[in-house]
């Protein structure tokens, strides 16, 4: 797949879930999509194991695009980036952009084949400056 | 510095042990300010650590600190776990090579980073940092603990600006950040654990 992958991390598997059924309504199968939510033991929380492997999941050689919620989302996803190491890690981005907003933009940017710079830029433009 | 098996595997019994004992007290503390779950994060990670307590004594001090932050990193869940992962696997690299406070001045830069934070926030920083300027005065071990229990009881009047509990803005104060709590324990019990094998 050459369009930029989408990953979705969430404290809950349902929100990411659901995030991740809207993403696929609007750009069906051209994009590389994975999710995933809930701690190591199932709980409310973020797994770096969990994002590693959706990472792999969504891996595209454009690059791969987070999306996170809460606070521990953001970090445990920066930490799965800087585990991947390079060169990969220089292929991931983590977004500061709403979760389901973000998701839904940016992948529909990566639809039309844009790079990963402009996948970050268009959903963080949902973010107020 | 090093620490041999016998000592590593002591210590990881106490700081895990601790941790533990002190899941409900830190839970309690997350619950007024954040979102109830540093206790139940922590212990998690504690136990992964527990199991695997003689594997990482086995290992030289600056390894073992590098796998049990990795085992942090994989199983606390919360933003604890990059936190205190980032911390063990940065005293890892320097534990060996340089003094002990300088090795923690780098860990605690290293988790601000992380964090994005800075003493002051109203976070684990605000133990850490001091433990930094404690060891750099050399004070003896004696005086640390209720040096850092000071620390953390610091972060009470403080607004927090990082973490989930930076949402509730003003509402945050009066609260003793449960990060900079938990800090405080594992400090506390490693030096308690060392005081007079080093």
């Amino acid at each position: 797949m050459s369009n930029v992958g989408i990953v979705i991390v969430s404290h809950s598997p349902l929100v990411a879930q659901g995030a991740a059924d809207m993403v696929r309504q609007m750009v069906s199968h051209d994009v590389p999509l994975a999710w995933c939510g809930g701690d190591p033991s199932g709980g409310l929380g973020t797994s770096v194991e969990d994002i590693l492997a959706a990472i792999e999941r969504a891996w595209s050689d454009a690059g791969v695009a987070i999306l996170v919620d809460l606070g521990g989302a953001e970090t445990n996803s920066e930490m799965a980036v800087e585990m991947l190491g390079e060169p990969r890690a220089g292929k991931v981005v983590v977004c500061n952009a709403p979760i389901v907003e973000g998701a839904v933009m940016a992948a529909t940017e990566a639809s039309g084949g844009a790079t990963l710079a402009q996948v970050l830029a268009t959903a963080q433009e949902l973010m107020p400056a | 510095m090093t620490l041999p098996p016998a000592i590593l595997s002591a210590l990881i019994d106490r700081v895990t042990g601790e941790i533990i004992a002190h899941a409900d007290e830190l839970t309690a503390l997350d619950a007024a300010i954040g979102d109830s779950d540093h206790g139940v994060n922590m212990k998690r990670g504690a136990e992964a650590v527990r199991a695997e307590r003689d594997a990482f004594a086995a290992k030289p001090l600056g390894e073992a600190l590098k796998a049990i932050g990795t085992k942090l990193v994989m199983t606390i869940g919360g933003a604890s776990g990059p936190l205190y992962g980032t911390l063990a696997m940065s005293l890892g690299r320097e534990i060996e090579s340089g003094s002990l406070a300088e090795a923690l001045a780098h860990a605690t830069d290293a988790v601000a980073a992380r964090g994005k934070s800075t003493v002051g926030q109203k976070t684990m920083l605000d133990v850490l940092y001091p433990a930094v300027e404690a060891l750099r005065q050399g004070k003896v071990p004696s005086e640390l603990p209720a040096l850092l229990d000071a620390a953390a009881e610091s972060t009470i009047p403080m607004k927090a600006l990082r973490g989930r509990a930076s949402f509730l803005g003003e509402r945050s104060v009066g609260h003793m950040d449960p990060g900079a709590r938990s800090a405080a324990i594992i400090a506390n019990t490693i030096v308690k654990t060392l005081e007079g094998t080093l």
